[in-house]
């Protein structure tokens, strides 16, 4: 069988792995968005938080054996209070300044952070084998479907809505949304906003180790994994709009399809085509397909 | 408390914005179930004055005495959680929220705090546009809503920012009567405003504020015998 002259075997299981790509842009992405929104800054650690969270994962099976189950919930705790940590120790300093002091921080603590975990573990990557319950697969007739996979997209898809829902429908969210807007007043209202800001910080990071946990039987756990990945998550960022909730979760999952479906029709362009996007947007609407001009 | 001290003290208070130094050294009290206005030109410190009382200016030293405790250290939501509340001048409408989001976003401090079906009694518009979002409604209910969301907050001392700064006088009239209601619940009110005719139909006192400072207190029935010095002040 065979769409537009190609197999729909390697049509379907490029658009797979393009979701699969977009289930971590979703979700780093989506975490970029909460912090950047409340904090209003440029987190450049995200992509080492993302390879921390893959890292706690190894380290709970080598030294503890704890396996995969243990790690989504791990992971995400653990590289989330070293995220708060960081917040409280040295970002809380920066938010009367412009953004590109937070953006210079990050970046260096992400610097720093990969830097230790190559000395110690090198840049080849460390095995982390898949649960059990996740290995083999369906023949959905039109394609092979692995199990692990599906669970990725399904999971990364319930967080993000999950997500979404918190922020935009709940009482909770609408702190979060108000002190997006003007903290001063909601702190006057007699909410801690600092407090807001740590716990907001800590979750966006949350976020990033568990897109790391689930990365880990794809991918390998590699120092590098995240400096690789962040800069495809800045530019679906750069997409969606800054700040953008629901934006980040389509622009992920979008552009993940799209670079699949490039990488069928025009191969040669699949390691761009994001970038191209990006610039194209930017040149259209510069607050991103979702942003609010502010 | 001592049981006749003033709610609100206020002693050599002094408030920079960044680097400007704004007030210097003002002092004025109020008393439990009082409105009183802070009057004066533009710039001279009254709006300035609520925000250091509510600790969101860069810097404040003096003292802020509410219910017999300091409140120059306290953080805003500190500050808050005692019993005080603050309506801003540009009245602080969430545009992500829509207007029931808006008004119950203040946590409640204290009990004691208006129910929801008064609030809409007293404003009955809001109760129309619960599902609107908030910064899409009039300015008249832009401020019904700033005002109507501390009330049911259970805080009894009420920082009023110009609450009838360029709306149509039906509204103004509203406003005023609304005032004078939560006068007569016991509310303690703080009020600043330019309007000194409006401020009279609602006020017990006013303070007029002048580079930073209280520079004469007029009790209201004063306030016909004292036009000419208070034209002085207020350049009208």
């Amino acid at each position: 069988m065979t769409v537009f002259g190609i197999p729909t075997q390697a049509l379907f299981g490029q658009l797979l792995i393009g979701l699969i790509n977009g289930a971590f842009y979703a979700l780093l992405s989506l975490g970029l968005s909460v912090i950047f929104g409340l904090l209003n800054i440029i987190n450049f650690s995200h992509g080492a938080q993302y390879m921390m969270g893959a890292f706690v994962a190894y380290f709970a099976l080598q030294w503890a054996g704890l396996g995969y189950w243990w790690s989504l919930l791990l992971a995400p705790i653990v590289v989330g209070l070293i995220g708060m940590t960081i917040e409280r120790t040295m970002l809380k300093r920066l938010y009367h300044l412009d953004h590109l002091y937070g953006l210079l921080l990050t970046f260096g603590c992400a610097l720093v952070i990969e830097g230790v975990f190559r000395h110690e573990f090198g840049s080849s990557g460390l095995p982390y084998t898949m649960p059990a319950a996740l290995t083999g697969g369906y023949n959905l007739g039109f394609m092979f479907l692995p199990t692990y996979r599906a669970w990725v997209i399904v999971f990364s898809l319930v967080v993000c809505l999950g997500t979404w829902y918190v922020i935009e429908q709940t009482k909770l969210g609408s702190y979060l949304r108000a002190a997006t807007e003007n903290p001063a007043l909601v702190q006057a209202f007699g909410i801690n906003v600092p407090r807001m800001i740590t716990l907001t910080y800590g979750f966006g990071v949350a976020l990033a180790a568990l897109a790391g946990v689930l990365a880990a039987p794809i991918y390998q756990v590699n120092p590098l994994m995240g400096s690789n990945i962040i800069i495809v998550v800045f530019a679906i960022v750069v997409i969606g709009g800054m700040g953008s909730i629901m934006g980040s979760i389509v622009t992920g999952f979008g552009l993940g399809m799209i670079e699949g479906l490039t990488k069928v029709f025009y191969p040669e362009a699949s390691n761009t085509v994001i970038f191209v996007i990006m610039a194209l947007v930017l040149l259209v609407r510069p607050t991103g397909l979702f942003g609010r001009a502010s | 408390m001592p049981p006749d001290g003033p709610l609100l003290e206020v002693r050599d208070l002094h408030a920079w914005y960044g680097e400007s130094h704004i007030l210097h050294g003002l002092e004025f009290d109020v008393h439990a179930g009082e409105v009183v206005t802070l009057l004066g030109r533009n710039g001279a410190g009254k709006t300035t004055t609520l925000k250091s009382i509510m600790g969101i200016v860069t810097r404040r030293q003096g003292s802020i005495r509410f219910e017999g405790r300091e409140l120059i250290d306290r953080p805003s939501n500190r500050i808050a959680r005692l019993g005080i509340a603050f309506c801003p001048e540009e009245r602080g409408i969430f545009a992500s929220l829509d207007v029931e989001e808006n008004l119950v976003l203040p946590p409640v401090v204290r009990s004691g705090g208006l129910p929801l079906a008064t609030i809409y009694d007293l404003f009955p518009n809001l109760r129309e546009r619960l599902s609107s979002q908030g910064t899409k409604l009039s300015g008249g209910e832009q401020q019904m809503l700033a005002i109507g969301r501390i009330l049911r907050t259970g805080a009894r001392l009420l920082l009023l920012d110009e609450p009838t700064e360029g709306l149509a006088p039906v509204i103004v009239q509203q406003i005023g009567a609304t005032i004078r209601r939560l006068k007569a619940e016991r509310f303690t009110i703080v009020l600043v405003e330019q309007n000194f005719r409006f401020a009279a139909t609602v006020a017990d006192r006013h303070y007029v504020v002048e580079h930073g400072r209280v520079v004469d207190m007029i009790p209201n029935d004063a306030l016909d015998a004292s036009k000419d010095r208070l034209h002085e002040y207020l350049g009208v």
